[in-house]
Parts: C-alpha cells; sequence; structure tokens
C-alpha cells in the first residue's frame, strides 16, 4: 500500500465532495438551496452556517490526518520522531474538548432562536390566510376554511401572504413539504399541527409527501402556485363558479386508497369537514392539548348542494 | 379439499414475482446441497457437537459472524435490487409493494441481523481473550443468546418466499402497521422475528457486563482494560437500558394487532406518535450499541499499528461512557417535524449537537495517537485510515441535520439518507471490516491475503463515495426516501444512475472479499506466532487459534498494554505452573429453545394459536429441562493441557 497512492486518493475524493457542492451551488433543481420564501430563507441561512461551522473543524482535521499519516509512516530511515510511550497532553485535550464546544455552542445559539422564530408568521403586517392540508391515501387534500374551496393535488396561494398550513392525516401518516418554501412537518391522524409557509414570489412549487405512508406513497407529489393577491382572489371566484362541491359522499370516495392523477378543484366543502375528520381520529380525546386560533375556527358557509360530485379519475398504479 | 390446498398454498407461499420464483429454488437447491454434503462425508453427528451444542465463546462468536456475513449478502442484495429500480425515472422492474418490502427488510437485515451479530461476534471473541478469561460468565446464556439470534433471523428472512414480507419501513411506524392497513403476516414476521432476537441481545448485554466487571485477568483494573473491552462495556450498558424499551413496543404493537387494542390506532383512543417516540428511544441509542465498539476496534488497530500507547485513554473512556449516556437524550431528533414544539426541539437540538463533542474528541485521540508513532499501513489500518475521513464528514452532516429548524428540509430526504449510511457504513462497516482484518489471524490462524483485500478496499471506497455522495444533493433537489419510482421532471435522474453505480462498485468490493476469504483459506499466511501484528494486548499472548480454554495459565496483568510491555520487557521463557482446567459442558437445549421459539413465533406469525402453544411449551420445557441438568462442568486434566500447549508449539 502506497501512501503517496492513499494520499492521492483522499486528494480525489476532497476534490468529487467539492465538485458536488460545486454543482449544488448553481444550478435551479437544488431546490432546498434556492429558498423562495423567508421561512426556506431562515432555513438556508441555518444550513450555510451549519456548513461553514463545520467545515472549520472538518477540513483541518482531514488535512492533519493526512499530514500525520505522511510524516510518521513506518518507513526506514523516517526522521520523525518517534516517541512510543507519549499519550498524554492536557493543553492538546482542553484544545480539542473546547473548539467543538465553542462551535456547537455558537450553531445551538443560533438554532435555538430560530426555532422559536419558525413558530411564528414570516411576517407580522400582512393578514395571513390558513390552508387545511388532510394527507389521505394517497393524495392530499387542500381546503381553504376562508374561501371555502378545496383542491386536491395542487394549492394555490397569495404571494408575499404568510400561509398558515394546518395539517391532518386520514391516513397512515405523512409529512408535508414544499422545499422551495420552507420544510416540512408532519400529518398525523387525530392531530392538527401547524406549519408556517410563505412565497415571496410568484411561482410554481414543487411538492411532496415526505413519510412513508403505503403502495401510493411516490405518487403524492404536488404543486402549489403562487400568484399575486388579486389574481389569487380571481382564482377563487372562478373555482366557486365553474367546478362541483365536495360533499361529505365526495369526501368518503376521496378516502378510498387510490392516486389520482389529475387534480381537482372543488366548489365549496363540507361544514366542519376539517376539525370532524381530526376528531373522528382521536383528536377528541387530546383537544386541550391543540391550541387552534380563530383564522382555523371557520365559519361555515351555505354550500351548494345541488351539484353532482366531481368525477374523479381513480386509479391504483401498479 | 384439493382447491382449498390450492387456496392455502397461494396464500402461504409468496407467488407471482419470477424473482421470487428463482430465490424459491435456490433456497431449495442450497437446502439440498447442505444435506447431501453433511450426510455424504458424515458430518451431521460433527455438526451437533462441535457447533450447535458448543458454549465455548470462540465458536459462538464464529457462528455469529457467519449469519451476519449470510445476512449482509442478503441485505446487500436488497439494496442493489433498490438501486436498480431507481437507476432510472419510471423503470418497471420491481411494483410499488415489492419495492416496499425490499426497503423494510434491508434496513431492519442491516441493523437487527447484520450488525448487531457482527458486534456480537466480536464482542464474543475478543473479549475474553482481551481480558484474560477463558469463557464468558455465563456461557450457557451465550449460547442461548446466539440461538434466539439465529431463529429470530430465519423467521424474519423466510418471510421472503413464505407468507410476505413486512412493507412498512424498517422502524414499522403505526397506524401503517397496524392491522388496518397492514393485514398480512409481514408485520407479524417482523415483530416476531425481531422479538426472539432482541431477548437474545439482552441477554448477551447482560452476560458480558458481567463478564467485564467479574471476569477481569487479576490486576486488569478498570482503567488498565484495553480500549476495545471499554467500548463493549460502554455498548452493554446502552443495550440493557435500549432493548428492554424496544421489546415493549414491539410487544405493545402485537397486541393491537392480535388482541385488536387500540395503543397505537388511528381510532379508539390510540396514539401512534407514542410508538414513534418508542421506538426511537431504543432506536438512537441501538446505533451508538453498534458504533461504540467500532470505536474500540479503532482505538486497538490505531495504537497497535501506530506502535504507541493509545493517546489520551482517560479521556477515550470518559467520551465512551459520555456517549453512551447522552444517547438517551437525542431520540426526538428523528421527528423533529412531528411538531412536538419549540421547546422540545430546541431541547433535542443540544443535545444531539452535544453528542458530538465527545465524538469528535475521539477522532483527535486517534490522530494523535499516530502523532510521532510509527504508522504501518497494514489492511486493518487502511479500513481505519478511511472511517477517519468518511466519518468526519458523516458527523459533519449529522451536526447540520441536529439543526432543528434546518432538519425541516432534510428530513425524510435523500441527504438524511446519505447522511445515515454514511456513519452506518464509514463508522460501523468498515469498523468491523478493519476488526475482521485484524482479530482474523486470531480466530482462524491465518491472515487474509493482501492483494484481493486491496482491491476489496478501493472498490468499497470508490463505491461507497459514488454511491452516496450524490445522495446527498439528491437530498437538497427534493427527493424523498422510499419513493419506488419517479419522473423525468425533477432531474434526479442523472445522480441516481451514478448512485446505482456505486452501489454496484461496493457490491463488487464484496465479491473481492469473499474471494479473499476462499483463497486465504488455501494460500493464506498461516499465523505461527500467535502475534502477527506486534499486537499489545493479551489475546495476542496465545496460539492462534485460541485452544478451548484460552489461557493455560490466567495471566497476573500489571500494566495497560499488558503484552506489549512484557514484551518490551524481555520475554522470559518460564516453565508455568499448570493446574486442571475448569469449563462448562456443551449442551443441545439452547439450540432446542431456539428453535421452540420458532415455532412459537412462526404460530404467533399465522394467528395459528395451537402451533403457539405447542412452541411456548417447548421453550418451557427446555427452561424446566435445563434447570435439572446437573452435570454442567467438567475439569480439563493438567496433562491434556500439556498435551495441547506442547502441540502449539508452546513451553510447558
Amino acid at each position: 500500500m502506497g501512501k503517496s497512492k492513499l494520499l492521492h486518493s483522499l486528494k480525489v475524493i476532497a476534490l468529487a465532495a467539492i465538485a458536488t457542492g460545486m454543482l449544488a451551488g448553481c444550478s435551479d433543481q437544488y431546490i432546498v438551496l434556492k429558498p423562495q420564501g423567508p421561512v426556506a430563507q431562515t432555513e438556508y441561512n441555518l444550513i450555510m452556517l451549519s456548513v461553514y461551522l463545520c467545515a472549520i473543524v472538518v477540513i483541518p482535521v482531514l488535512a492533519l490526518t493526512a499530514w500525520i499519516v505522511y510524516r510518521y509512516r513506518d518507513v526506514p530511515g523516517n526522521k520523525a520522531p518517534y516517541m512510543p510511550n507519549w499519550h498524554d497532553s492536557k493543553i492538546l485535550e482542553i484544545v480539542w474538548w473546547g473548539i467543538p464546544i465553542v462551535i456547537i455552542g455558537t450553531l445551538g445559539f443560533f438554532t435555538v432562536r430560530d426555532t422559536f422564530t419558525l413558530t411564528k408568521p414570516p411576517v407580522q403586517d400582512v393578514k395571513p390566510i390558513t390552508i387545511q392540508v388532510t394527507s389521505l391515501d394517497w393524495k392530499w387534500l387542500f381546503q381553504y376554511p376562508d374561501q371555502k374551496i378545496a383542491t386536491v393535488n395542487y394549492a394555490e396561494i397569495p404571494a408575499g401572504v404568510p400561509v398558515q398550513f394546518v395539517l391532518t392525516s386520514d391516513a397512515p401518516m405523512n409529512s408535508f413539504w414544499v422545499p422551495s418554501l420552507g420544510g416540512q412537518e408532519y400529518t398525523m391522524p387525530g392531530m392538527a399541527m401547524r406549519l408556517w409557509l410563505q412565497a415571496d414570489k410568484p411561482g410554481e412549487y414543487f411538492g411532496s409527501g415526505a413519510n412513508f405512508s403505503g403502495e401510493g406513497f411516490a405518487h403524492m407529489q404536488f404543486k402549489v402556485v403562487a400568484k399575486p393577491q388579486a389574481e389569487f382572489n380571481n382564482w377563487v371566484q372562478d373555482v366557486k363558479k365553474t367546478n362541483n362541491p365536495l360533499t361529505k359522499e365526495g369526501y368518503a370516495d376521496l378516502v378510498k386508497p387510490g392516486v389520482v392523477n389529475q387534480p381537482i378543484t372543488f366548489s365549496s366543502l363540507p361544514e366542519g369537514l376539517f376539525d370532524e375528520v381530526v376528531d373522528k381520529n382521536g383528536g377528541k380525546y387530546f383537544r386541550h392539548t391543540m391550541d387552534m386560533d380563530d383564522s382555523t375556527k371557520h365559519e361555515m358557509s351555505n354550500m351548494d348542494q345541488n351539484s353532482s360530485k366531481k368525477e374523479m379519475s381513480m386509479n391504483m398504479g401498479h | 379439499m384439493l382447491e382449498n390446498v390450492k387456496d392455502f398454498a397461494s396464500h402461504f407461499f409468496v407467488t407471482g414475482d419470477p424473482l421470487i420464483y428463482g430465490a424459491d429454488v435456490s433456497i431449495v437447491l442450497a437446502m439440498v446441497a447442505i444435506v447431501f454434503v453433511l450426510t455424504y462425508f458424515k458430518k451431521w453427528g460433527w455438526l451437533w457437537t462441535e457447533w450447535l451444542t458448543t458454549v465455548d465463546h470462540k465458536k459462538i462468536g464464529i457462528m455469529y459472524l457467519i449469519a451476519s456475513l449470510a445476512m449482509l449478502f442478503r441485505g446487500g442484495v436488497d439494496a442493489l435490487l433498490m438501486r436498480m429500480q431507481l437507476a432510472f425515472p419510471n423503470v418497471h422492474f420491481l411494483e410499488s409493494n415489492h419495492y416496499n418490502e425490499i426497503f423494510t427488510t434491508h434496513g431492519t437485515i442491516m441493523i437487527l441481523f447484520m450488525a448487531m451479530p457482527m458486534m456480537f461476534a466480536f464482542f464474543n471473541i475478543v473479549v475474553p481473550l482481551q481480558i484474560g478469561a477463558r469463557d464468558v460468565a455465563f456461557p450457557y446464556l451465550n449460547a442461548v443468546s446466539f440461538w434466539l439470534f439465529f431463529f429470530g433471523a430465519m423467521l424474519f428472512n423466510i418471510s421472503f418466499v413464505i407468507g410476505g414480507s413486512p412493507n412498512a419501513g424498517w422502524l414499522s411506524y403505526p397506524p401503517l402497521s397496524e392491522i388496518q392497513f397492514s393485514p398480512g403476516v409481514g408485520e407479524n414476521f417482523y415483530i416476531w422475528g425481531i422479538q426472539i432476537s432482541g431477548i437474545g441481545s439482552l441477554a448477551t448485554g447482560i452476560n458480558f457486563i458481567v463478564t467485564i466487571l467479574k471476569m477481569r485477568a487479576p490486576g486488569m483494573k478498570l482503567m488498565k482494560m484495553p480500549m476495545f473491552t471499554w467500548s463493549v462495556l460502554a455498548s452493554c450498558i446502552t443495550i440493557i437500558f435500549a432493548f428492554p424499551v424496544l421489546t415493549i413496543s414491539l410487544a405493545l404493537l402485537f397486541i393491537d394487532r392480535y388482541f385488536g387494542a387500540h395503543f397505537f390506532t388511528m381510532d379508539g383512543g390510540g396514539n401512534p406518535m407514542m410508538y414513534v417516540n418508542l421506538i426511537w428511544m431504543w432506536g438512537h441509542p441501538e446505533v451508538y450499541i453498534v458504533v461504540l465498539p467500532a470505536f474500540g476496534m479503532y482505538s486497538e488497530i490505531v495504537s497497535t499499528f501506530s506502535k504507541k500507547k493509545l493517546f489520551g485513554y482517560k479521556s477515550m473512556v470518559f467520551a465512551l461512557i459520555s456517549i453512551s449516556v447522552l444517547s438517551y437524550f437525542t431520540w426526538a431528533h428523528h421527528f423533529f417535524t412531528m411538531g412536538a414544539g419549540a421547546d422540545v426541539n430546541a431541547f433535542f437540538a443540544l443535545s444531539t449537537m452535544a453528542i458530538g463533542i465527545p465524538t469528535g474528541v475521539k477522532v483527535f485521540n486517534w490522530m494523535f495517537t499516530m502523532f510521532r508513532g510509527r504508522v504501518s499501513i497494514t489492511q486493518p489500518m487502511l479500513w481505519t485510515l478511511a472511517f477517519i475521513p468518511c466519518f468526519v464528514v458523516g458527523g459533519a452532516t449529522g451536526v447540520m441535520l441536529a439543526v432543528a429548524p434546518a432538519d425541516y428540509q432534510y428530513h425524510n430526504s435523500y441527504f438524511l439518507i446519505a447522511h445515515f449510511h454514511q456513519v452506518l457504513i464509514g463508522g460501523v462497516v468498515f469498523g468491523y471490516l478493519a476488526g475482521l482484518y485484524y482479530w482474523w489471524p486470531k480466530m482462524f490462524g491465518f491472515k487474509l491475503n493482501e492483494r484481493l483485500g486491496k482491491w476489496a478496499f478501493w472498490t468499497w471506497q470508490i463505491g461507497f463515495y459514488v454511491c452516496f455522495m450524490p445522495q446527498y444533493a439528491l437530498g437538497f433537489m427534493g427527493m424523498t426516501r422510499r419513493v419506488y419510482t419517479y419522473g423525468w421532471d425533477m432531474g434526479w435522474a442523472p445522480l441516481n444512475l451514478v448512485s446505482t453505480i456505486g452501489a454496484f462498485l461496493m457490491g463488487l468490493g464484496f465479491v473481492f472479499q469473499v474471494l479473499q476469504i476462499v483463497y486465504s483459506i488455501k494460500f493464506g499466511e498461516r499465523d505461527l506466532t500467535g502475534d502477527p501484528w506486534n499486537g499489545r494486548t493479551l489475546e495476542w499472548s496465545i496460539p492462534s487459534p485460541a485452544p478451548l480454554y484460552n489461557f493455560a495459565v490466567v495471566p497476573q496483568v500489571k500494566a495497560m498494554d499488558d503484552w506489549w510491555e512484557t514484551k518490551q520487557a524481555g520475554l522470559k521463557i518460564e516453565r508455568p505452573h499448570l493446574e486442571p482446567i475448569h469449563m462448562p459442558k456443551n449442551t443441545g437445549i439452547p439450540f432446542l429453545m431456539g428453535m421452540a421459539w420458532f415455532v412459537a413465533g412462526f404460530g404467533l406469525t399465522f394467528d395459528w394459536t395451537w402451533m403457539a402453544v405447542i412452541g411456548l411449551v417447548g421453550v418451557g420445557a427446555s427452561l424446566i429441562a435445563r434447570s435439572f441438568q446437573y452435570d454442567t462442568d467438567y475439569y480439563i486434566p493438567v496433562d491434556e493441557v500439556k498435551r495441547t500447549e506442547t502441540a502449539l508449539g508452546r513451553v510447558v
């Protein structure tokens, strides 16, 4: 085993890692690294901070290891000192207990600060909008309690407005993730959890389920479309006019396991459906632990009961 | 009647997939071949007396090793099947459920039936030799542990051809793993396979704590113990606190499934989140259970091949123990995104980062063990040197994942997959392979071939980075784990193909290792001295492979690295004073008890209560039979010890 060969391979590995990193920095496909809203931006800043802080340790350690192995290699005539019984140094020990403590302390400070920040809406001076998200087998139902409409496998949001996603599941747990706008949160039966996200600019953002939930899991992708407020309002009006309502029966069909190939839009939704689903799955047992604020306790609208159920293309892929 | 049989068979056997039929055929052929060879060479008696009934820690260790290598193969094939499915978008190689089964069994097998038994192999083979003992504290219990592991693993593995494999992920989160969403027998196989082997793991933990605390050679104070033994102690302490949690979690899940209870269901007041907490209270310590002994191995190897004392011994011990304690306070970092609240997340983020500190300190100590030493790059050292950069980077991505708000962007993505493979392969697998090369001569009496070993090493290394570095990037591209297929739209295709190529390179590395072992059995350099590496600890003071009783005379330990110090002082060849050696007798009960557990587990899996009852009665009967066994030990007479030692070239 030639040491130079080892060193060479270490170099190759390091170069490959850097190349991967560079690639990551300059392509639009790296959606986590191209934040499109304040939440994703905060998370991105933390990611980069942790990369830099780790690099402070990692790079010297790698370099030092390579140097030590090279300098103290066991070859005849190596003039480097050999001290077989040297095994203790208080100063060195203090250095390498100390450096990680300082770095972890720094990272810990920002972590804790931002953990608390992200539980609040990203901007305080704009009235937020609420969207209730239910993960089903294997599709996403989005209910707009204030607009009184619903969609499946896509959601439209106004750009520049904080969106409070209230999450639950009427199926095995999943996780709701829109990488461009910010990190994910689990959808769990019997619970209504909150996730604040916001898009700075209009655009179409990729979303997916992130926690395995069975056979059709891979097909649980959705789009989040951000539009200027006026266009969003028009879209809501349009939806109300041109689509069929979501009924209790329609919901029961939607819950049945299957994959939805085309997005669906509903012009209205049944009164209290979301809360009912949460309660049904166990929310009634620990209501006291959930702090639903006013925006999620919505007034119910009159619904158009006459429209027929929209035909859905449900089909399990094999 | 015939219709009934047909109907039963179509549910009992897994059908409909050519891959499975191929496996059926090869399993039957392999079994026929084994039976034929054993019968033809009249080896049934040998198998029974030498292996199935043995209580010798070295033989039990070797059986653990063989089983774990077989499981590494099985888990590896699972991995390659997955990577084939993901090599390109929209591949129709595996359908969704088959893919889900494969990633479930891959994870379960690699952690519970590969890493754990390989770790136990080293516990068994090395610890008694390192501490100057003639066996473990409870040799009978040790055999019971092995056979429970073995039959648990077999029960889990037959799900592949009988009944159907579990498919709810390697931790089987409810409600998906509940009867409502997983009505088949797969989850039952999961529960009972792990349950049975888990009891064995717990017993091993207890066994080695007692062994290390009570069986050390005179003079070996705790602070003179070899670092590997320290790491085993730390790991075992973690085992005895963590494994009961696993047993209870799975028992509750079983009660849900079998008796219709509602601990973790969606309705009836169940709360799946409770299971997620419980399973990670075991699951997180579990990863430290498997990595701590690897740390111990690196410590031994670095010191031996730098010809220098381990740097910062006390600091290393302190780091080991603080890791094993801290490992209990980090479990919630596996579900920061489950909405436990900012205060909980903040606590677990900090505790997780904190565990990085002692881990990092250990790396510095290894580096400075080499500093001012003389580093010779042998096969064990190669894997150790590969471990350092790999684990440092994997640890760094671990710290990144610990940043709770950032974890919202990593959770369940391929970034996470890349991270835990980097620490588990780079930390645990590289460590165990380093340990395997290091202690192989002690186990079998010959070294493994260098040239093939280097081929294996480099294909493994290159394969590893080619496989997993792209997965970090895929995580940043929004790819989540456990998707069986994906489209062209997200740009995930090129990196997935690269990753698949890397996986196959690692597979090739494994093939080289198999070749290396086969070749070395015939042509490997024999170890006649018992001390092929110029070792430092007691296991190198005795012949390779060690005789049945390990030490003809129990050594008197004076220093840390006692064997090294003895050699430094100049070996004096003295005629030792021999005495008859007290040893445990072989017994078939552990094997039979394992079989009884297998029958019980199989019955419970298929809801065949009658069969479960038969199996459990068998378990009870073997317990009772053992309690009436009085003739359990014997003495090896001095003459026989003399003969053995002389044959091994030792002065007696």
